[in-house]
Formats: structure tokens, C-alpha cells, sequence
């Protein structure tokens, strides 16, 4: 509720959102906090953190090296969470978490629900939940006002979007393509028409992620999508130009 | 199964989204060939002329002789064609994949031997083949990895995470979420989402009817006790399968105790502490994990038990007692397989090893009218680089050392 409510009034005022990924302790927590900074300061309308797992699924080369490399160094769930209180109350914009079931299993669902709230975390989610498997979790996101982001892809029919619809708030992330995250995406007629059964599936609006890379890509989604989801790409540009580059480069996006 | 796909509290589909609809028709095409009888006729004509199917259920007079108890017999898996009861499982998906019409297998392999029968499944039946296998394993099972290759399949070492099975898993559903549309992921245990677990379970239970029969057949009764080695838990739900309907037949799972329970390395998930309910790889069950829900490095001499979870229907069994787990250190393995080898002429690879392990612990407490069977997984060629290294063979070392002298000569 609250997270869509605060998206539609940014949607108010610009033509498409940008969201970005980071994955936290990776490559350390001062960079996240660096990283943050010049996003937030640059433009960027919502922030997805990762906390990090040892059996990132759904991630492509680029993020699982983060997940790995940031648990190596010693990163823990308690830590992720300082920092997101950290985050939640220096910034405006909404943050969310991004990770996988077992790390909330093993925490408690109730417990990592209401750890979420007191931090100000405005959704979650997590690939590796499909509705059937999250009859408890839903029930809390709703008490805890904490929304669950849900995700079409290529293969989902207009019946399952339409199901995913019942259980979605916040906005729905659309997946451009079949795959892993960090692949370029093509983005052309099939896209559109997938896109466009995103659309009449739902009211929630509409994120668009894996493989988004630079401005070309989100001229494109312009009028399409609500919002483009940022990911492997400015962990990549971190790694290879350094935390400087962040903020210029999410300037040159919009 | 319950139509979420749990047994009891473990279990269920913890799909990415991409893999919905895929799921949906391979549950359909599942449920189709299980209510098929035509299906289940086929599947044995299959496995009797391409595989080595029923295989034989042999009497060790031998180490009956020495532990001086019970009568032991051996379910000989290792004489499946590829060396293992692997192929149970793989054939059966096999069809399977014919009647969906898909043109690509992928897979993940431990100890080499999922691998293989994939690779040969694969050429049997004219379908494009990749396997996914820990760069750890690529080198302890060298000889399946040179199996895999010449019949066509590629092997893709994986250099992630622990780099052994999970991590194999892990990169076989990145490629699945890719090329879903023309791919089928042949799952190789009794692990992974619903309906993985039960399906590999019913393909692999013509182990266990088989074993009924012969046992009634040889010793005119039900056996005492039915010792298998767990890794996912496939070959041990195959044979224990018909005989949970036997009351008074113990089925015994034996785990990887790698260098010892107390250790920390081995992979005992089931009999002992260690592990915690979790949810990863697809499915619900006991995982090595620390507090965070993150995934313990494991240890086992086998690649094949080396494995962070187990069978959500061994998770369930184990919670509802009808299955009792214990476990075998590398070193009791190596003892097992060296006594099996001088007094029966059968060599079990490594991860069956654990099995007979298991058992001779016990058979001595056992009468001499009572039997035992103990599952023979597979046959132990695949690990000859492992076992001459344990045994410190000095003219395997001799060998070896010469061949390589030749080489670079070249
Ligand atoms: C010979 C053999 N036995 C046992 C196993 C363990 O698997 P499962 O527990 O599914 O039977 C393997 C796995 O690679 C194997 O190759």
C-alpha cells in the first residue's frame, strides 16, 4: 500500500523510476554506503538491497561473485539490517530487500517481517517464493504492511499474471527475458508484447529488470514501463571505474 | 505427496517464477505416465534390454562367514548399465522427455555417475546434452568426466561456492531458467522441487520390488534389516520403497561421516545434530547451515554424499521414525570396501561403501537365520583414482608417475 502510494507520486513528476540493485557487505559496507549515497543524490527513486546468500538461484555471474565475495568477508543478516536502518533514516526514497527464502526461514518470517518494519523496509523480494509456497509470508506482509513484489516473466501465462496480480502490491517486476540476471536484455517486438500483457494483467505498476544496461535501454522502456531496475550494471562499474563513476553515470540515465 | 508438494513438513516447489509453467507441464506429463500402466511396461522393457535389469540380488557367503551373523546379501546396482542405479532414474525421465517433445537434457553430477547415465541417455535418444559438475569433483571422478565427453555431452566444471553438488544444482537451474523452453532438467536424487522427489523415488523403487521378490525367492522371508547410503537419498528411497510396507523390516540410511561427526567436515545431516530445517535448491529440508540460513561446506570421501541436504521424503521418514540414520567416516569406508573387495571379488564405489559399512557394524548382532540386504549403488571403477590414493598404492603411484613422464615427453 504505502510503497505504491509514494511511487505513483514520483511517477507524478517524472516519466519512468529508476530502482537499483546492490548487494550488501559487497565489496564492503562503506561502499555500499558511498554507492548509496551518489545514487540517492543522482536521481534514483528506490533502492533494492541484497542481502546476500550462499545459493543465489536466480542470479547471473556478476551478483552471485557479490553474494560470495561479500559473505567471505564475514557479512551477516544482523548487519544488513543496521545498515538498512541506517539507510532507511538518512533517505527519502523507499528501500526494499532483495534475497532469498531460507535467509527469512532461518531468521523466522514473523520476526524478520517485524525487523523489517521497525527498519523502514518497503517490500521484499524474493525469487525463490512463488505464492503457493508463501501462504504465512503473505499474511505478514500484510500485517506488517510490508509488500511483497512479485514477478511475471516471458513464460508466465495471462492467467498466472493475473493470479500473481491478486497477490502483488507494490509494483510488479517484470523479468525482460528468460534467464539469470546481469545478461543484456533485447528489447524489441516481442518484449513490447509481452509488456503489453503485463499490463492488462494488472493496475500495480510496472518494473522492468534483468539486463538493463544505459540510457538507450530506458528511452525505450519510456511509456512502456513505470520503472527499470538497474542491477548487475553498477555493481560492474563499480568493480571495474570505482565508486566515483556511480553518480555521474545514473545522472546520464534519465 | 500433497498437492504442494510436501511429504509431512518437507518438501514442496521453491520455483523462480520463469520455471511456473514448465513445472505445470511437467507435473501433468507425470501424473499422465503414472496412471499409465502401458508407461511403467514400457520403462521395464526398456531397462531389461538396454540396462541390466532385473539385477541380481547376490548372497555373500563370505563376509556372512566373517561377521558370524546375520546372512548377508548384496542388491548389485552396479551391474545397471553406466555402473550404477543412476540409470534407473535417468531412463525413466528419459521417456518422459521423449513424450514432452523437449531436444536438450541438462544435468547435475556429484560423483560422476547421474552424469554419465544422462550422457547415455542422451545418445540413446538423440538429445543435445550438458552437465553441470563441481570443479572438485571434475577432479576426484576424472574417468566419468572422460565417459561423459566421448558420448557427446559437455561437462562444464563449476567453480563456485564449495564447488561439489549444490553448486552443480545451482548452475543447472541458471541454465534451466535460460533455455526452459527446450530444456529438461533430469534432476539426478530424490531432492529439488515437487515433483522431482517423488517421481526419482518411483523410478528408482524397482529396486526395492525387485529385491522382494528375490529375497522371498533366496531366503524364504523378509530380511531383517535393508542398509543404503544416502547422499540426496535416491538409491535409498529406491530400495527402501516396497519394504515400508513391511513392518517389520529396519530400513537403515547410512550418511557421509567424512572425517567424523565431531569434525565438522562430513555431511550427516539426518543422524546427528548439525543440521536445521531450510529451504534452498528448490525444496524444504534438513540443511548444514549456520544460524544465518547460509550453507556449510561439506566433506566426504564420496562426491556422491557430499551434499548439504536430503530427500524431503528421507526428512519426513526420519521425523516420523520409520527410517533410523547413521553414518560412516572416510576411513570406516575405506576398511569396508577393502574387505569386500579381498573376500567377495565386489568392488562398491565409495558412496555404496558407506552402506556395507553400515551394515557390518551390525550383522554380527543379527542371528544366522535372519538377513540383511545391504544396496549396492554402484560399482567403485569411477573412484580408482581415489581408492589407489587412499590404499597409497605404490605401483598405481609407479604408473601413473611413468604415464605422465610419457606425456610430456610428447
Ligand atoms: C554410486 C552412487 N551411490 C550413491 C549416490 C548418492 O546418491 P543418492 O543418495 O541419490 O542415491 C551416488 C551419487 O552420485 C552414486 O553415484
Amino acid at each position: 500500500m504505502i510503497l505504491e502510494q509514494q511511487l505513483r507520486k514520483q511517477l507524478d513528476t517524472k516519466d519512468i523510476l529508476l530502482i537499483t540493485h546492490i548487494v550488501l557487505g559487497y565489496p564492503s559496507f562503506d561502499v555500499n554506503r558511498e554507492v548509496i549515497q551518489q545514487m540517492v543524490t543522482n536521481g534514483v527513486d528506490c533502492i533494492e538491497m541484497q542481502i546476500p546468500f550462499s545459493e543465489p538461484m536466480a542470479d547471473g555471474p556478476v551478483i552471485l561473485k557479490a553474494n560470495q565475495d561479500s559473505l567471505a568477508a564475514g557479512t551477516t543478516v544482523e548487519e544488513c539490517f543496521v545498515f538498512a536502518e541506517e539507510m532507511t533514516q538518512r533517505y527519502d526514497i523507499p528501500f526494499l530487500f532483495m534475497t532469498y527464502y531460507n535467509i527469512i526461514f532461518a531468521y523466522g518470517e514473523e520476526a524478520f517481517f517485524k525487523r523489517s518494519a521497525k527498519n523502514r523496509i518497503k517490500g521484499l523480494i524474493i525469487p525463490d517464493l512463488p505464492p503457493e509456497m508463501a501462504e504465512s509470508f503473505l499474511e505478514f506482509a500484510k500485517t506488517y504492511q510490508i509488500s511483497p513484489i512479485l514477478i511475471y516473466t516471458p513464460t508466465s501465462t495471462d492467467q498466472r499474471m493475473k493470479e500473481l496480480a491478486g497477490y502483488g502490491n507494490g509494483f510488479i517486476y517484470c523479468a525482460a527475458r528468460r534467464g539469470v540476471t546481469g545478461k543484456k536484455s533485447e528489447l524489441g517486438q516481442d518484449f513490447d508484447s509481452y509488456l503489453a500483457r503485463c499490463r492488462s494483467a494488472t493496475d500495480l505498476p510496472l518494473a522492468v529488470g534483468f539486463g538493463i544496461q544505459n540510457k538507450e535501454d530506458i528511452d525505450v522502456l519510456k511509456g512502456k514501463a513505470d520503472m527499470a531496475v538497474i542491477g548487475s550494471r553498477t555493481i560492474t562499474l563499480v568493480d571495474t571505474e570505482g565508486t566515483e563513476m556511480v553518480g555521474s553515470f545514473i545522472a546520464g540515465l534519465r | 505427496m500433497d498437492k504442494n508438494g510436501f511429504f509431512g513438513n518437507w518438501g514442496g516447489a521453491y520455483i523462480p517464477e520463469v520455471l511456473h509453467q514448465t513445472f505445470q507441464e511437467l507435473t501433468a506429463e507425470y501424473t499422465r505416465c503414472r496412471n499409465d500402466p502401458d508407461f511403467w511396461q514400457e520403462y521395464l522393457h526398456l531397462m531389461s534390454t538396454y540396462s541390466c535389469r532385473p539385477t541380481p540380488l547376490t548372497y555373500a557367503e563370505n563376509l556372512s562367514a566373517h561377521f558370524g551373523g546375520a546372512k548377508i546379501y548384496i542388491k548389485r546396482e552396479d551391474l545397471n548399465h553406466t555402473g550404477a542405479h543412476k540409470a534407473n532414474n535417468v531412463m525413466g525421465q528419459g521417456l518422459l522427455v521423449k513424450r514432452m517433445g523437449k531436444k536438450r537434457v541438462i544435468a547435475e553430477t556429484g560423483a560422476g555417475q547421474h552424469g554419465m547415465a544422462t550422457a547415455t541417455m542422451a545418445a540413446k535418444f538423440g538429445l543435445e546434452c550438458t552437465i553441470y559438475m563441481g570443479e572438485e569433483d571434475v577432479l576426484r571422478q576424472r574417468p566419468n568426466v572422460f565417459w561423459m565427453e566421448k558420448m557427446g555431452a559437455t561437462v562444464v566444471p563449476v567453480k563456485d561456492g564449495s564447488r561439489t553438488l549444490k553448486d552443480a544444482i545451482n548452475e543447472a537451474f541458471r541454465d534451466w531458467v535460460t533455455n526452459v523452453d527446450d530444456t529438461h532438467y533430469v534432476f539426478g536424487t530424490a531432492c529439488g522441487p515437487a515433483p522431482f522427489p517423488e517421481m526419482v523415488a518411483w523410478f528408482q523403487s524397482i529396486i526395492g520390488i525387485e529385491a522382494a521378490d528375490q529375497i522371498l525367492n533366496y531366503h524364504g522371508k523378509m530380511p531383517k534389516k535393508i542398509y543404503a547410503c544416502v547422499g540426496g537419498g535416491s538409491n535409498a528411497m529406491g530400495i527402501f520403497k516396497r519394504f515400508l510396507e513391511e513392518p517389520d523390516v529396519e530400513l537403515i540410511g547410512v550418511e557421509a561421516g567424512g572425517h567424523g561427526a565431531e569434525s565438522g567436515a562430513h555431511a550427516i545431516r539426518l543422524s546427528n545434530p548439525d543440521a536445521m530445517p531450510g529451504v534452498a535448491q528448490g525444496y524444504k529440508t534438513m540443511f548444514l547451515q549456520n544460524s544465518d540460513g547460509q550453507m556449510k561446506p561439506t566433506h566426504s570421501v564420496a562426491a556422491g554424499l557430499d551434499y548439504v541436504g536430503v530427500s524431503p521424503i528421507l526428512s519426513d521418514l526420519w521425523e516420523k521414525k520409520q527410517v533410523r540414520f547413521e553414518s560412516a567416516t572416510d576411513d570406516e569406508v575405506m576398511e569396508s570396501l577393502d574387505i569386500t573387495m579381498k573376500l567377495e571379488g565386489i568392488i562398491p564405489a565409495l558412496e555404496s561403501a558407506h552402506a556395507f559399512a553400515g551394515a557390518f557394524r551390525e550383522a554380527g548382532q543379527l542371528a544366522n537365520e535372519d538377513a540383511i540386504i545391504i544396496n549396492q549403488s554402484g560399482r567403485g571403477d569411477k573412484d580408482i583414482f581415489t581408492i589407489a590414493h587412499a590404499f597409497d598404492d605404490p605401483s598405481w603411484k609407479q604408473f601413473i608417475i611413468d604415464r605422465g613422464k610419457e606425456y610430456l615427453q610428447q
